[in-house]
């Protein structure tokens, strides 16, 4: 198991490698430019004198380079500067710089990682702890009123998307509502507020409901559907008789033995959803102005700001590369008959 | 007992409220409280110089300003300094190659400093360095010294006679940076300025508290504000991100935003928002035009690329009779009606703003296909093949027609596909994605530069109320070519000796009079001679609560040009 993990980490390195380079050819052979947005009233030639500036002129070679030494060279080290006030002489030098905002890439994205994690990552914990029940509860019974009921929502779910079903909620809740009302939510969610007290934490509930909501909308729909499908795989299987058969209790027999063998694919599908949390969710960060790591992705990739997409993409890709050798290795530990050495 | 106070506080409160409502915005500074603006474009920078977007200037200029400005009605106002110089005050040289400033005494920074004439050199200095990467480097066109004669008094001083000597330090993109924060972040240095870039220290009614890029902009007021009782408000919250629609529900339907910018939205859409009751919509008129850019050069891609859209002239878009009908068959009134709405108007000219620049020697707001149909006929055009469209030796009236993708310009260009198709003229669509069409690479073939299509449609406009500059996107060497890199401003490769004379001229002639007459000449010519064929004459239209108060909408400068004197009503 051990030499299993050492071997896949190594190889990895390669992997993520190719990705960056592959990710910032993209990048780069795409037709965009970071003076594109500018008004037209600037003319070429100063349009000419930004790129130069910005170094976008340079060979491709040498800004690939360049921005693999930033990227595992410079800002680790300034990163353990800031975290343990060490000096590691990295006065003076070119920090990765985004096209758009003159800043360190590193700082916006650290900046916006706490509201995406907020927002997100509560959607996927709420999205999960209401999906397991229903799964559970639709594959004990099957076809039931309330298995029928949680398809017809998991269809919902999976079939409209955000952008939809954001705005019809901000509709509901935030126009038709009158703002004095106790059941208003705000449609624009405030970046800059800080929970202090009951009453800040109060408002900081009331502006993540309908975010949240809408995004747990869709991962309750996938993870039910997985739950349920894994319970009814197990629920027919010979050891569910036997243990019936042994007279056990119901509860012992669904939620010990059928639901532990159950969650094997489950918790895989749970992990591998886990980077996606980091990448945010494009759609619905714009819907309600949660300005998060996906909102900064799609204005970067609008502005063609080559650096803060190359960077965010790639540390997407370390998540899910990392993700996928986590759920590999929790294979072996929820199922010991599983064994990769 | 407790009736009678209570009674007299209602009378009380009943005579102060013609008060309130004459004089409800003075007082102290700071008095009420919070406003909150949303810009659905995000702002990335504070600096102007180093960015150039709309957004990042109009955020900026709440906190750092010009030494002059433009009012709303396009007027030059003075806003650092005491007077306008003119050539009548002494303030424009004689032979109009210097202009000197005189700065209003007792300014200071926001942090306490005084404002001096080495700040303003300083800023000069900053854009014009080849290093930076200055955005708005042609405010300093043709400059070649600014010079600090004392403490309150800058002189500048042109390289040639320059009758509109109006460009550095004045409007929201030429602002004045504090010399001692950016004393190091000049040349090569300045984009790795962040802290400066995104706090810089102003002169404005505010400054910045926290700016987090392309998110959010919290400021509070100046207390070094020159203006006694300005601004009225405390602190400003100004979002960004989201889309058009979210900002224009944002104010006029939730209530939950003071003032929303720039809301490019279907005409029947905003009317719905505006029915939200809680904020109303606000249009503004600057030079901003729709048009259509006709090629004077043959796009035909059997052409090799160092002669397609280069080598002249275009197979038929020459002939006036029919660059002519093209004009006669549009509905520019109904154009108006389903793309803009309240934030349009009909125009024939190149140039609709500012009035005094605004042609009156066309007409087009009549839609005539038998006029278009009877003058292509008689020119010779007829559909001898019965393909429907028009030919003449060989030559048939079938065209390409390519815009960016935006939903009302594909609206428009089915519209005039169908008035064309009445007359005779075929046309293929095209949309090509905005930040590829205005992108400017030269090794892309969908660029509105390169001009590979027969038509292209697009807005454009220019800054402060004198149009010279713009003008000059007329002149025959501003032609994109293979030999430029395919940069150049001269879309449609329009190229006559009599317009490039004429242009000349207008940059010898001081005078506003005599330089709107020239300015309407040049419009005129570029207009009859087919190489363009305005469309309509674009507002901006952004929305505002009903509590607010004090908003004049500016498309002259930065529309948050007056945000000193905002106040809430009550």
């Amino acid at each position: 198991m051990f030499t299993f993990t050492i071997r896949r980490l190594i190889l990895t390195v390669p992997t993520l490698l190719f990705i960056s380079f592959v990710i910032f050819m993209i990048v780069k052979l795409s037709p965009s430019d970071p003076t594109g947005n500018l008004p037209l009233t600037i003319p070429s030639e100063v349009r000419e004198q930004i790129r130069e500036a910005l170094g976008v002129n340079k060979p491709l070679i040498v800004q690939y380079g360049l921005w693999l030494k930033q990227f595992f060279w410079l800002e680790p080290r300034i990163y353990l500067e800031h975290a343990f006030g060490w000096d590691l002489g990295t006065a003076g030098e070119t920090r990765l710089i985004s096209y758009q905002t003159r800043s360190p890439v590193m700082d916006l994205i650290m900046q916006r990682m706490p509201q995406t994690l907020m927002v997100v990552g509560t959607a996927y914990l709420v999205g999960t702890l209401i999906a397991l029940p229903i799964g559970i509860i639709s594959a004990y019974k099957q076809y039931s009123v309330f298995d029928q009921m949680g398809t017809l929502v998991s269809m919902i779910g999976f079939s409209v998307p955000p952008f939809f079903s954001g705005v019809l909620v901000i509709v509901l809740f935030s126009v038709m509502i009158p703002s004095d009302s106790y059941f208003w939510l705000p449609s624009i969610y405030d970046t800059t507020h800080e929970v202090t007290d009951w009453e800040s934490f109060k408002f900081q509930f009331r502006q993540m409901i309908m975010p949240v909501m809408v995004l747990a909308l869709q991962i309750t729909a996938q993870i039910s559907r997985f739950t349920r499908a894994s319970m009814l795989d197990n629920l027919n299987q010979d050891y569910v008789r036997t243990a019936r058969a042994k007279g056990m209790k119901e509860k012992t027999v669904v939620l010990v033995h059928v639901l532990r063998n159950s969650m094997i694919p489950v918790v895989t599908v749970i992990a591998l959803g886990i980077p996606s949390i980091f990448g945010g969710a494009i759609i619905t960060e714009q819907v309600f102005k949660v300005n998060g790591l996906g909102q900064l992705l799609i204005i970067a990739i609008q502005g063609g700001d080559v650096p803060t997409v190359q960077t965010l993409t790639f540390i997407f890709a370390i998540l899910i590369v990392l993700f996928n050798l986590i759920a590999d290795v929790l294979y072996g530990i929820l199922d010991p008959r599983i064994r990769y050495d | 007992m407790k009736l009678k106070p209570a009674l007299l506080g209602a009378a009380a409160s009943l005579a102060f409220v013609p008060m309130a409502m004459a004089d409800g915005h003075s007082g102290e500074r700071g008095r009420d409280g919070a406003v909150s603006i949303i810009y659905w474009q995000a702002p990335s920078i504070m600096n102007p110089f180093l960015s150039g977007g709309t957004k990042d200037v109009e955020a900026g200029s709440m906190v750092v300003e010009p030494l002059a400005r433009y009012s709303e009605t396009g007027e030059l106002v003075p806003w650092l300094v005491d007077e306008i110089p003119t050539t009548d005050n002494g303030g424009v040289s004689e032979d109009l190659t210097t202009i000197t400033w005189k700065i209003k005494p007792g300014i200071v920074w926001s942090d306490g400093t005084p404002f001096t004439s080495a700040d303003v050199k300083f800023t000069a200095d900053y854009c014009m360095n080849p290093e930076g990467g200055c955005a708005q480097i042609t405010k300093f066109e043709g400059v070649t010294n600014v010079e600090a004669i004392d403490d309150l008094t800058v002189k500048v001083t042109f390289d040639k006679p320059t009758p509109f000597p109006y460009g550095p330090f004045v409007g929201g993109e030429s602002p004045i940076l504090q010399a001692a924060q950016f004393a190091d972040c000049t040349g090569a240095a300045a984009s790795s300025c962040s802290e400066q870039n995104f706090n810089p220290i102003g002169t404005g009614p505010f400054k910045v508290v926290e700016f987090k890029p392309n998110d959010v902009i919290t400021m509070e007021a100046n207390e070094n504000y020159r203006e006694e009782g300005k601004p009225a408000f405390a602190t400003v919250t100004f979002k960004g991100g989201g889309d058009a629609t979210a900002a224009g529900r944002a104010v006029m339907e939730t209530g939950e935003f003071d003032y929303a910018w720039n809301l490019q939205l279907a005409p029947d859409v905003i009317a719905n928002m505006e029915k939200g009751g809680k904020g109303k919509p606000v249009a503004g008129f600057g030079p901003l035009v729709e048009r259509l850019m006709l090629n004077q050069t043959n796009p035909s891609p059997d052409l090799g690329p160092e002669e397609r859209s280069v080598i002249r002239p275009h197979p038929f878009l020459g002939d006036p009779a029919v660059y002519k009908a093209m004009s006669m068959a549009i509905d520019r009134p109904l154009l108006v009606e389903i793309g803009y709405g309240k934030a349009g108007k009909v125009t024939c000219n190149w140039v609709p703003a500012p009035d005094a620049f605004n042609s009156t020697s066309m007409t087009c707001d009549k839609q005539d296909i038998a006029g278009a149909n009877k003058l292509l006929e008689d020119a010779g055009w007829v559909d001898s093949n019965g393909d429907g469209s028009r030919d003449k030796d060989g030559v048939e009236l079938s065209l390409l027609y390519q815009s960016s993708t935006n939903a009302v310009r594909q609206d428009f260009q089915a519209l005039i596909k169908q008035w064309w198709s009445e007359i005779g003229i075929t046309a293929e669509l095209r949309n090509v994605d905005s930040s590829v069409f205005f992108g400017g690479d030269a090794a892309s073939p969908d660029t509105f530069q390169k001009f590979y299509a027969d038509v292209e449609m697009y807005a454009n406009t220019f800054n402060g109320t004198d149009p010279q500059s713009y003008l000059a996107n007329g002149l025959c060497d501003k032609a994109p070519s293979p030999a430029t890199q395919w940069q150049g401003e001269n879309i449609t490769r329009f190229c006559n000796e009599e317009y490039d004379a004429l242009h000349k001229k207008l940059s010898n002639t001081a005078g506003l009079e005599a330089r709107a007459e020239i300015g309407k000449q040049l419009n005129d010519l570029i207009v009859q001679e087919g190489a363009i064929i305005p469309l309509v004459h674009r507002g901006r239209l952004s929305a505002h609560a009903n509590s607010l108060g004090g908003v004049k909408l500016n498309v002259w400068d930065s529309e948050l040009w007056n945000v000193a004197d905002w106040y809430r009503v009550k």
